[in-house]
């Protein structure tokens, strides 16, 4: 072969540099990183692994010098736990409300977002507001609008959601107080967690919707496509790679949820400390005070299994349905 | 369908904000566009061109001005309402639809009495699709044609709802040469097969001259002429037409009528009866010369350039507003040169034309 082609491929080639003494140089300059990693990411992550498959594994007992087999027992006290499985509930009945719910929302906020011009920044920036606040100081104040002031005769007020609907005629309903039923909780908790949710979905999808060709449009209008048409079978198609990412990662927030109940209820994950809103999260932070962490890796493995196939699906669904 | 224009302008505020001031695009525009033609508009970019097509489809309305579709007045009505088939500059065909689904699009659109049945849509998209030669691609995806092929599956989704105007922008602008030469051939089959009136927009004066029984010459939104291509370019009104018509371009000179003659520098190339005695742009197309040993016009060779047919004889001449006169020229004829380079040449007289020096309007001899 020609020299001067060979010449100047040996000397960018990586191979060459990493294979001799130059080596080291590599490992050194990404060791900062690879420690940090290795020691609160790798670490911790094995570690779940091999506390959830330790029958019985206790925090204490292990400075004892105890030692425990190996097997899926923790996996079983948690199935068969009844507060997991009123975990299980919540967490899942929470992704299916919200998620699409927030989404929609999000998208015909978007549409009219960019449909509009004048103005169109300053709502932008409003519509942003809550993603930049803290969700438990959001949280706080959702409890102040549903919670009700005051015992028996000496009720100051029903909180404002309640005066607002009491216009209609309806209430005034227990939502967040003590003796509340789930079902209002529930409530509460989906509205806080859709609208903490559509900001950031809003901000995604708006840009989405901005780098569609106006052509397309144009070309749509021309041959007389109705309004509504167009946004099925072009402005949704057209964002589809957007909707597929802003319904996975909500999906996968969802799972997760624990600060917007934390701010809602406190500690107690439900009214009056009951525990009756809490989530897959709530529970492994319930069990690590108690030492349980054989119980909470297990608990952490479910939800990450659970995460992983809800991901699959909807990575399969969008493979059909989303053009990229 | 016969197209209408009638003193049509539109103006845009300027982008600045500060400024009050509005941008006319097109001012005071009358054309009539024959039944059944294909029409270029011609002219260099941002002359107003486009925003005509536009208006033409109702993309963008008139600021002042009338649009008659044959006898009905279409100035306010929606572009769905005018039964226009758009192709866009860079197509705008939908991503993520097939071929075929992209050429339903139009049909699925119609309601109430025009409503087709599915086997009607599909015999009208199979038909519009091999009219444009494209059947075989029914089922790919546009990321998966050519740009020509695209360019296909545009016009037949604007042609499969028999649309009563074709407009096509830019149409050649986004393919390579060789395309370029055959799409237009095609364009110029399809409007003859389907008779469509067409009106296609373009800055390429080659392009518009071979396939338009008429082209419409714009310069900053004001028509400049309007007629058949050749007759065009062998009669143009002014200085600005005569230049933007022709490859390679017209040579200009700065030339002078004195006593019925015209003269370049010392050299006297025609005489121009019945011309007042003044100071004229004189344009010579480059097949005007003829190399000859006693001829009117003189000037320095400076290089022969052979491209087969013909050869491009490129000297200079003090009075040329450009470095060089290029001159086109049989490649049979000898060409002599005196002493220093020097050459003459006799001028054709159809192909000389002369130009107010100050409003660039033809003067007519």
């Amino acid at each position: 072969m020609n020299k001067d082609l060979k010449k100047p491929k040996n000397r960018i080639s990586l191979k060459g540099d990493l294979d001799g003494r130059n080596q080291y140089k590599a490992w050194l300059y990404l060791s900062p990183a690879l420690i940090l990693l290795l020691i609160f990411s790798f670490y911790p992550l094995i570690n779940t692994f091999r506390m959830a498959f330790a029958n019985g594994y206790n925090g204490l007992a292990i400075v004892g010098g105890e030692t425990f087999d190996f097997g899926i027992e923790n996996f079983k006290t948690v199935v068969n736990y009844v507060d997991f499985k009123l975990c299980l509930k919540n967490t899942l009945l929470l992704c299916v409300i919200t998620v699409p719910i927030s989404t929609v929302l999000a998208l015909l906020i978007a549409v009219a977002l960019n449909s509009i011009k004048p103005l169109q920044k300053i709502y932008q920036t409003i519509f942003f507001l809550p993603y930049v606040t803290n969700s438990i100081a959001i949280g706080m104040v959702f409890n102040a609008m549903f919670t009700r002031v005051g015992l028996g005769d000496l009720i100051q007020t029903q909180g404002i959601i309640n005066n607002i609907i009491g216009i209609f005629g309806i209430g005034p309903i227990n939502f967040v107080n003590v003796g509340s039923s789930w079902g209002a909780n529930m409530f509460v908790v989906c509205t806080y967690i859709v609208w903490n949710a559509i900001p950031f979905k809003i901000l995604v999808l708006l840009g989405g919707l901005q780098n569609v060709n106006k052509q397309y449009y144009e070309a749509a209008k021309i041959d007389g496509t109705s309004k509504l048409r167009t946004f099925f079978k072009i402005t949704i198609p057209l964002v589809s790679p957007m909707l597929a990412y802003v319904i996975i990662t909500s999906f996968i927030g969802g799972f997760k949820e624990y600060s917007s109940i934390v701010g809602i209820f406190g500690e107690g994950m439900g009214p009056g400390g009951n525990g009756q809103m809490n989530t897959i999260v709530g529970y492994v932070y319930n069990m690590l005070p108690k030492s349980n962490l054989g119980n909470a890796s297990a608990a952490s493995l479910i939800l990450f299994g659970i995460i992983l196939i809800v991901t699959a699906i909807n990575g399969y669904v969008s493979k059909k349905k989303v053009h990229y | 369908m016969r197209i209408i224009l009638q003193n049509l302008t539109k103006c845009f505020p300027s982008r600045n904000k500060k400024s009050n001031e509005i941008v006319t695009a097109v001012k005071d525009l009358s054309i009539e566009i024959p039944d059944g033609k294909l029409i270029g508009l011609l002219g260099p970019s941002g002359c107003g061109k486009s925003t005509t097509l536009y208006m033409i489809c109702g993309l963008q309305k008139p600021t002042e001005g009338k649009i008659y579709f044959g006898d009905s007045d279409v100035t306010n009505l929606e572009p769905e309402h005018r039964g226009v088939g758009l192709v866009f500059q860079n197509y705008a065909l939908y991503p993520h639809l097939t071929v075929k689904q992209n050429i339903l699009f139009p049909l699925q659109n119609l309601k109430g009495a025009e409503k087709l049945s599915k086997d009607e849509m599909l015999n009208r998209a199979q038909h519009a699709a091999d009219l444009v030669q494209i059947g075989e691609l029914m089922d790919r995806k546009p990321n998966e044609l050519s740009g020509g092929q695209q360019q296909r599956v545009a016009i037949a989704r604007a042609l499969v709802k028999t649309p009563r105007v074709l407009l096509l922008d830019e149409p050649l602008s986004n393919l390579d040469a060789r395309l370029r030469l055959q799409t237009r051939e095609e364009i110029k089959r399809i409007q003859r097969e389907t008779g469509v009136t067409t009106v296609f927009v373009t800055h390429d004066q080659e392009e518009a001259m071979s396939i338009s029984d008429m082209i419409v010459v714009m310069k900053n939104g004001v028509v400049q002429q309007v007629g058949e291509p050749q007759k065009v370019y062998d009669d143009p009104d002014n200085l600005f037409v005569a230049q933007f018509l022709g490859t390679p371009p017209i040579n200009t000179f700065d030339g002078v009528v004195t006593g019925g003659k015209l003269y370049i520098g010392n050299d006297c190339i025609a005489d121009v009866p019945g011309v007042e005695d003044q100071p004229v742009a004189v344009g010579i197309r480059p097949e005007g010369f003829i190399p000859a040993d006693d001829g009117g016009l003189s000037g320095r060779l400076i290089n022969v350039e052979v491209m087969g047919r013909d050869c491009s004889v490129v000297f200079a001449n003090e009075k040329s507003r450009k470095p060089s006169v290029r001159a086109i020229i049989d490649s049979d004829l000898k060409i002599a040169t005196g002493g220093d380079n020097a050459i003459r040449f006799n001028i054709k007289r159809n192909k000389v034309f002369i130009f107010n020096n100050e409003t660039g309007e033809r003067i007519r001899f």
